[in-house]
């Protein structure tokens, strides 16, 4: 599948749910049903500024793919970002770069996240995409 | 104008607690941060922004003298609304922030050597840290720490070795930002004038939940800020006394604070004016003097009664939540509760309670020493305002229960 298509796979998903509280109870069994990190990857260096929670994300590359593992101590905030990892781990560095993240738009998060919290998405997303841009020029 | 005596009377001045948030009736609770606004303040910006426009203290044009006019009437508003002696000891700024930075700044360089002392306290915000960390690092004084208790309150034996003849200036919370606590200032200001050393009072919250006179409390000096006391953001005042304002020197240069200015030389305008440099942000303090004359409108046993209801309503519903940790109990307590709920993040709290239609700060809201003293990376707090009602502190707990089922 491609970024796109689960992306897609994703708005489908959220599209049943008719109010917030249901989504935000999806969030949150997402949130909890993923341990997505190892302790040891939770060290400062690791850490993403800019949220207002504490939130880790590691890369690993191999096989020309980039595999991410996150976590956080806000259970929402989890929950969205097993969303990311969803969708980006496991990918080429290029099409990480490429990647619009409409989803994000289309599934009512955006807009339904707090000004400080859309930061931190925002820096995890920005994140993703440092790494990418890393592993990509480190190939060449 | 008539007094406003009871709840329905003050919240009819307030268009914006009248308001759905995400689908819900808001309960705004999160006025530590910043109140709402009075109808009179609103229509006093809109009336200078849209006519009464002309820059202070110059022109002899009538709309220059007209702001003019309003400008100094909220300068006498001010000082009587704290008990100065003078309009003199009254400076606007544009907030607690930039009132402490201009005597951490001025009253340092005039008084304050190597080898000096300044006392602040651990439960202080961040702006009362940062402003004198940096005056220390220029001067080459000491800064030293005032702890508290696990409650939050002042450990006061500890002021025994704190204050000496080294220590110049005391900088601390009148009421602490995120405990709601009224700190026991008059010890510490009597014990620091045993010394000779001199008292600001971070008045943010002080200045908001209740009457504040300076010269009764004999402080040096006071900063608080206009929007939390229902004024526009941007404005605020530090009062000093006239006999310390005298001998400092101003940190701001500029137009509107001078005498005289040759190229080589320039001599200060007198009080108040040598401390506001350039154009200050006269429609808003014209507008905190609006403020004031609202919040002297408001029956004082009423607001008092009121805040003690709200006080012992929203105590008693979080004491009965299971797993809740409040922060910060003490007797004199007003009403601004900082918690944190076993097993439950801050944030998500604050996330779900925002999809409610409820406002509350979520985070260290300024004051990271104090969480570290506590060992926790945030906390929820619920602050209120006179203009909260019984039932939205029932709704709220109700709300927070909710949220708290969901994250559990």
């Amino acid at each position: 599948m491609s970024i796109k298509e689960v992306e897609q796979q994703i708005v489908e998903e959220f599209s049943v749910f008719t109010d917030w509280l249901d989504k935000y109870e999806y969030l949150i069994e997402l949130g909890r049903s993923l341990p997505i990190i190892k302790d040891s990857g939770k060290e400062d260096r690791n850490l993403i500024k800019g949220c207002q929670s504490r939130v880790w994300l590691a890369a690993d590359y191999s096989d020309g793919k980039i595999w991410f593992t996150a976590d956080s101590d806000a259970i929402i905030t989890k929950g969205i970002i097993s969303l990311l990892i969803r969708v980006f781990s496991g990918r080429a560095p290029q099409e990480i770069i490429e990647a619009d993240l409409g989803f994000i738009k289309e599934i009512g998060l955006e807009q339904n996240l707090s000004p400080t919290r859309a930061n931190g998405l925002l820096s995890m997303i920005k994140q993703i995409k440092f790494y990418a841009v890393a592993f990509a020029a480190n190939k060449q | 104008m008539a007094k406003i005596v009871n709840i329905a009377q003050m919240r009819e001045h307030f268009p914006a607690l009248n308001q759905k948030v995400n689908n819900r009736d808001l309960i705004y609770f999160d006025n530590g941060a910043t109140a709402q606004k009075p109808q009179s303040v609103i229509e006093l910006i809109n009336d200078m922004n849209s006519g009464t426009n002309g820059n202070i203290h110059r022109a002899v044009h009538e709309l220059s003298a007209r702001c003019t006019d309003l400008y100094e009437s909220a300068r006498l508003a001010v000082k009587e609304f704290i008990n100065a002696e003078s309009t003199d000891e009254i400076i606007f700024t544009s907030g607690t922030t930039a009132s402490v930075n201009l005597v951490a700044n001025s009253f340092t360089s005039r008084f304050i050597s190597k080898g000096d002392a300044v006392l602040i306290c651990e439960a202080d915000h961040h702006s009362n840290i940062v402003p004198w960390q940096m005056a220390c690092k220029r001067a080459g004084a000491e800064l030293r720490v005032l702890p508290v208790d696990q409650n939050g309150e002042w450990i006061l034996d500890k002021l025994d070795s704190l204050i000496d003849s080294k220590l110049k200036i005391v900088s601390v919370a009148h009421i602490s930002n995120v405990l709601g606590i009224k700190n026991p200032v008059q010890e510490i200001i009597e014990r620091a004038h045993r010394f000779g050393a001199r008292v600001l009072l971070d008045g943010a919250q002080g200045v908001v939940h209740g009457k504040v006179d300076v010269k009764d409390l004999n402080c040096d000096f006071y900063a608080f800020s206009g929007h939390k006391l229902y004024g526009p953001t941007g404005t605020g005042v530090l009062y000093g006394k006239r006999e310390v304002l005298e001998e400092m020197e101003p940190w701001m240069g500029g137009g509107d604070m001078v005498d005289s200015v040759t190229l080589a030389k320039t001599t200060f305008a007198p009080l108040p004016l040598k401390f506001e440099a350039g154009t200050p942000n006269f429609i808003g303090v014209a507008a905190l003097g609006e403020a004031i004359n609202f919040v002297n409108r408001v029956d004082i046993d009423f607001m008092t009664a009121h805040e003690e209801r709200l006080t012992s309503s929203l105590n008693k519903e979080l004491e009965e939540i299971e797993g809740l940790t409040l922060f910060g109990k003490s007797k004199q307590k007003l009403p601004i509760f900082s918690f944190n709920v076993e097993g439950v993040h801050h944030t998500d709290l604050a996330m779900l309670l925002d999809k409610m239609g409820v406002a509350v700060r979520s985070g260290m809201m300024c004051c990271e020493p104090l969480m570290t003293r506590f060992g926790v990376t945030g906390m929820i707090r619920a602050s209120l305002l006179p203009y909260n009602t019984i039932e939205e502190t029932e709704l709220f707990t109700k709300s927070l229960r909710k949220a708290i089922n969901m994250l559990r």
